[in-house]
Order: C-alpha cells, then sequence, then structure tokens
C-alpha cells in the first residue's frame, strides 16, 4: 500500500535536511508502529506523507497503491484515503465542527465521484460514530477544537478518521495527553478500523500505545532513516534497553 | 477645512452644478426647502468635491475618485425583489420613488417627497458641517425617501424591510426614522442595484431612538460593481436605550458610508458591527463618529474587513468623551484580513477623552489567512479554494452570528457567501 524509497526532504523555509534516506514499506492490512528519539524525523515524516508545503522532498518517491504522491497536494492525498491524526490538532475558531465535517466528508466523496451525503444520512454517521468514541452531543456544537481538552481533541481526530473512512491511517503521537481511559478509548477507535484493505502506521515515543494498539511490525527511525525493523517484539526491547543499544549497532 | 484656491471644476463638480440648474423646477419643495438647497448646492459650488486635503476625506478623495456622474433617467428598469428574511414587511423605494402604503401597524410612514413638498423637511436638510459633501449633495437633490415613527410602547412583531433598488441614473434619498420611547424593532435597509452603468445613489437616515427603546438597524448594501454610493446615517440615543447597528457592505465601486451618533441618554448602549467585503478596483470606506455626552453609557464597535484584488478600504472610527461622560466604556477594533499584495487598507482609529473615569480603547489588526489552518482543513480533503472560503467566513460570521435571530443571521450569511462564491 504504502512504499517510501529513499526518502530525502528536507524544511522547506532554511534547507534543514530531516529525511536522510528513509526507506519504508507498509501493506494493506499492516499495522506498522514507528518508533524513535526526539528529534529522529517522525512527525515531520507524518506531514510530508500528509502533503504539508512547509517541506520539500529532493531525492526518492512516495508510492500510494503503486503512484507516486508527490505531486498531490495535501486535499487531494485525502481524499484518496491519507488520513493523518495530528499530535497537536489545530483549533480554528469560527468553523463550526459539525460544518467542517459534512464539507470534508463531502468533498471527499466529490473528488471520488460519490454523490453528496444527505443532512440526515450525514447527521446518523456523526451520532453513530460520536456514540463510540464517548464524544457528548455539546463538543460537537462548538468551533473546530476551540477549547477542547487535550484527551477530546485526539478523539476528535479519530472520530473525523471513523467518518472518513481513509485506508492509510498515519497516527502522530496520539497517545500523548491521554490518561490511561481516553487512552483505551482511542485505541479502541482505532483498532475498530483494522482491516485487510487498511493500513496504520503508529508514530510513538512508548511502548505502553502498542499494548492498545499491537502493531505487526516495528521500525526505529534515527536521524531521518529507519536504522531497524522487526516484529512487534521489537518495541519490548526498546522498552527495556532504551535506542542506545540499536543506534550504537547502526552508527 | 482648508480653504484654496478655486480650481477648475472637475468633469463631475460640473455635471453635478448642471444638473442642479435643469432640475432646480421638477425638485420637490417649498420655498424653505428650495432655498435649503440653494444654501447646501453653493456650500458644495464653494469648496468642490472634498480632496484629501479636508481631514475626514483624508483616504477617500472624493474630487479624484467621483469620475463622473450618470444622468438623472426616470425611465431606468428597476422592480422590487423578495424580502431578505421571509415574512419581513417591506416598504420600497424603487427607482428613486417610495411607496409609503401598506405600513404595518405601529407606524406611521409619509413619502419624503410629502415631507418636502410641504415644507416639514425644510429645518432637516441642513449639512453637518463645511466638510459633509454627503449632506449638501443629498441635501441639493433629494427627492423621496421614508419618513417613518414608531409609537411609544410598541413593538414590531416582524422586521421591516425599507428596500431601496436603484435602476440606471441616480437617486437621492432620506430616511428620518424615530422610534418612540420603549419601543422595539428590526429594520433592515437594503440597498440594491439593477444598474450595469454606473448609478449615483446618495441615502441618508437620520434616526432618533428615544428613551427605553430597543433597536436593531441592519444596513446591507449590494450596488453593483460600477455604482457610487454615499450613504450616512446619523442617530441619536436616548437613555436606557439600546442600538445594535449592523452593517455590511458588499458591493459598490466607491462607497462612503458615514455613520454619525450621539449618545445622550444615560444608561444606553451602542453596538455597532461592521462586515466590509472588497475586490476588484473598489474603494469602500466607513466613516464612523460617536460622541458619548452623558455619564454612564456603553459602546462597542467590531469592524471586519475582508479585502480582494485591487480594493482599497477605508475605516476611520472616532469616539469623543465629553467631560461629563464619566464612567463611559467604549471599545473599537478593526481587523483587517487583507488577500492580495495589492490589497490596501486604511485605519484611523481616534479617541478623544475628555473625561477622567472612563475605559476606552481601540485596536487595530491586519492579517492574512493562518496556513496552519488551511494545511488542517486540507488534510481533510477540503479544496484550496474552499478552505480559504471557510476561513474568510469564519473571520466574519462571528461578527454576523451576535446578532442571534436565525432567520437574519442566515440571510446575512447567504449574502457573505454569496459574495465570496463569486470572488474568492
Amino acid at each position: 500500500m504504502l512504499e517510501i524509497k529513499n526518502l530525502h526532504a528536507r524544511i522547506a523555509e532554511d534547507g534543514t535536511e530531516i529525511i536522510r534516506g528513509l526507506n519504508l514499506t507498509v501493506k494493506a492490512g499492516e499495522v506498522a508502529a514507528i518508533m524513535g528519539p526526539n528529534g529522529s524525523g517522525k512527525s515531520t515524516l507524518s506531514y510530508i506523507l500528509s502533503g504539508r508545503e512547509d517541506y520539500e522532498v529532493t531525492e526518492g518517491d512516495i508510492l500510494y497503491n503503486g503512484e507516486s504522491i508527490l505531486e498531490l497536494d495535501a486535499s487531494e492525498r485525502a481524499a484518496k484515503g491519507i488520513f493523518l491524526a495530528f499530535q497537536y490538532p489545530v483549533e480554528i475558531p469560527g468553523v463550526a465542527t459539525m460544518q467542517f465535517l459534512k464539507v470534508a466528508m463531502n468533498e471527499q466523496r466529490k473528488y471520488r465521484g460519490e454523490e453528496e451525503l444527505s443532512t440526515p444520512d450525514f447527521m446518523r454517521r456523526v451520532k453513530e460514530a460520536a456514540a463510540e468514541l464517548k464524544i457528548a452531543p455539546d463538543m460537537l456544537k462548538r468551533p473546530l477544537n476551540v477549547g477542547f481538552s487535550g484527551g477530546e481533541k485526539k478523539r476528535a481526530e479519530v472520530l473525523q478518521m471513523a467518518l472518513l473512512q481513509p485506508k492509510l491511517c498515519v497516527l502522530d503521537e496520539t497517545d500523548s495527553g491521554l490518561d490511561i481511559d481516553a487512552l483505551k478509548i482511542v485505541a479502541d477507535g482505532v483498532n475498530a478500523l483494522r482491516s485487510p484493505d487498511r493500513a496504520v502506521i503508529v508514530i510513538t515515543h512508548y511502548q505502553r500505545l502498542l499494548d492498545y494498539i499491537v502493531p505487526d511490525t516495528v521500525h526505529v527511525l534515527y536521524k531521518g532513516q529507519v536504522i531497524k525493523s522487526g516484529p512487534k517484539e521489537l518495541a519490548h526491547e526498546l522498552e527495556a534497553n532504551g535506542y542506545a543499544d540499536i543506534i550504537g549497532a547502526a552508527a | 477645512m482648508t480653504a484654496h484656491t478655486a480650481s477648475p471644476m472637475t468633469a463631475a463638480e460640473t455635471a453635478l452644478m448642471d444638473a442642479y440648474t435643469q432640475q432646480l423646477g421638477d425638485l420637490p419643495g417649498d420655498g424653505a426647502v428650495l432655498s435649503a438647497r440653494d444654501t447646501l448646492i453653493s456650500e458644495l459650488k464653494a469648496s468642490g468635491l472634498p480632496t484629501r486635503r479636508v481631514e475626514a476625506w483624508h483616504y477617500t478623495d472624493l474630487r479624484a475618485l467621483l469620475r463622473s456622474i450618470p444622468a438623472f433617467d426616470a425611465t431606468a428598469f428597476a422592480r422590487g425583489v423578495e424580502p431578505l428574511v421571509a415574512g419581513s414587511a417591506v416598504l420600497r423605494v424603487v427607482g428613486g420613488h417610495a411607496d409609503g402604503s401598506n405600513a404595518p401597524e405601529g407606524l406611521t410612514v409619509t413619502t419624503y417627497a410629502q415631507s418636502l413638498l410641504s415644507g416639514t423637511a425644510a429645518g432637516d436638510l441642513a449639512a453637518r458641517g463645511n466638510d459633509d459633501a454627503i449632506g449638501q449633495l443629498n441635501g441639493s437633490f433629494v427627492r423621496d425617501g421614508l419618513e417613518i415613527s414608531l409609537a411609544d410602547d410598541s413593538a414590531l412583531a416582524q422586521p421591516l424591510e425599507l428596500q431601496i433598488v436603484q435602476g440606471a441614473g441616480q437617486s437621492h434619498l432620506r430616511f428620518p426614522v424615530t422610534f418612540g420611547m420603549r419601543s422595539r424593532a428590526t429594520v433592515i435597509e437594503r440597498h440594491l442595484s439593477q444598474s450595469e452603468t454606473g448609478a449615483l445613489v446618495s441615502s441618508v437616515s437620520d434616526l432618533i431612538i428615544e428613551d427605553g427603546a430597543d433597536v436593531t438597524w441592519i444596513l446591507v448594501q449590494e450596488q453593483g460593481a460600477a455604482d457610487t454610493h454615499l450613504g450616512q446615517l446619523n442617530f441619536e440615543l436616548g437613555a436606557d436605550a439600546q442600538f445594535r447597528l449592523f452593517v455590511i457592505n458588499a458591493g459598490g465601486k466607491l462607497v462612503r458610508q458615514e455613520v454619525h451618533g450621539v449618545v445622550n441618554g444615560e444608561g444606553s448602549d451602542f453596538k455597532l458591527r461592521a462586515v466590509n467585503l472588497m475586490g476588484g478596483e473598489s474603494h469602500t470606506d466607513l466613516t464612523f463618529t460617536l460622541g458619548h455626552d452623558v455619564p454612564n453609557t456603553t459602546s462597542t464597535e467590531i469592524i471586519r474587513n475582508v479585502v480582494f484584488d485591487r480594493a482599497r478600504g477605508v475605516f476611520q472610527g472616532q469616539i469623543r468623551v465629553a467631560q461629563d461622560a464619566q464612567k463611559t466604556d467604549a471599545k473599537m477594533a478593526c481587523n483587517t484580513l487583507l488577500l492580495s499584495d495589492e490589497a490596501d487598507f486604511s485605519a484611523k482609529p481616534e479617541l478623544e477623552i475628555f473625561a477622567d473615569d472612563v475605559q476606552c480603547g481601540h485596536g487595530a489588526t491586519v492579517i492574512d489567512l493562518n496556513p496552519t489552518h488551511l494545511y488542517y482543513l486540507q488534510a481533510r480533503g477540503i479544496p484550496e479554494k474552499r478552505a480559504r472560503q471557510m476561513l474568510i467566513n469564519a473571520f466574519v460570521d462571528e461578527v454576523v452570528e451576535e446578532l442571534e435571530d436565525e432567520a437574519l443571521v442566515a440571510a446575512l450569511e447567504g449574502i457573505i457567501e454569496g459574495w465570496l462564491d463569486s470572488h474568492a
């Protein structure tokens, strides 16, 4: 589903290279965990996948279902099924949450040549998905993410994911700022989306989230490269011994 | 005003003077009205159209901007339309002619043409001052409008729409409106144009809001892309009265809307909310002056401007607090979204405070759309154009939503969305 080949990328504004020859393959149905110390390029990778214009790809390619997505803007990538759950969801005053959800769902449908949702159908879907994630109807009446607690923001991200039904889900530090109850709710939401035709990339600092979203593969990112890949047990190893051994072995 | 040596008249000035001579026999009014008109046109002739050397017109050089004057056209096509909010009572001024019939209960309505003919209007025609070019122009040429009064203790169940539809040519209109004590009303002053050739409209509304009245006045300006709109709204606010004025400018090529208020009753509150949408090569000026003349009154002004293309916008806001007006609380904010490198906006907030125990403040900001907000919306599959529209809408909608009345909010949102659809 996703193939990243020898990717090099830098910050557009100052030219700082962050991703330095990254290779990664994620198959349909797979849950891949990306771990690594601070500053290894994890969040940058998620932004580049989503099409954020603050970064420039200088070499290599990103293939999604066999096609390069480098020329697509963020909205086109999203409409093709790539979803990034943000580490820091953005508060947008003045944009009503419900309006935002409806426009996003319908714009994606339009892009794919599908019919727009009727209002009752839209309302029903939101209600059901919100109930699953224990999101109070009051929260949906507020402007997008405005005044949401950290946990509410993360749940709102997973709600968007559940409604948009993407094919490739990228979760950037979705566990940060969550207490254990909220973590379980969010993990249940993600697990409900696991399916043979969908891939999930979980970016995290800690093993903790991976107890709830159990990965198929684990990849260690360091200085903009994947320096080690392995089965889920690799995460336990990292938790026990830290990154130093692996970094040392790769150096 | 600075006295300056007589420079040759511009084409527009000559056309105005000629029009006055030609129209003279035909303009409604008794001797007193005629004499007031003569005074106004001589004032205008003596000073000429104001230039940037006149302080009140510094950012809108009317002499340079008003290039030509369309001829009066009594046969121009214009037709009334449905009200903005379904169920409103509608009084129409179509092609310059007012119809005062079908007024809802509680209202007394006469046409301004009648007031001119009978001479009762003569005392109201004087200009606000030497620099009041709108008052001079309007008073010289005014032919019609509506004189309205709402009885003490009465309330309008539905909004009243004053629908002013302009065809080609010129119209000069007046709307003296008195809201009696403790009355309640929502009035929509709506300017529309069906002219494609560049009409000239001047419109002066004089509102008296008596003690304890609660009034919402919505001024919607949607003139055509080639039109000139010169508007002025004057108000006096009595004790314990509440006045919410909402101005939306979404049309016109050359627009100057003035709002001049005097708060002269204790315990009253005034709110001005304005949305100015500007695009193309248009010039839109909102000029506001407010006098807090008595103690214990409050006012807030929030102006939101969206400027596209090569449009130019102006906001001048002046709040004066008289020496006696202790405990005045006045706050003014002017926020502008500049969406093109060639767009231009000038903001000139002024506070003149002569009392020592007051709270007054003003602020002006100029911003571009937040790129992180734009990225977040796009990352959810919303194409850039739509995402930009949503954010622009959000910027102005905060102000619109304060109106609370759902039908009214929806109608104004419709105007804004329609405008953005054709400009964004």
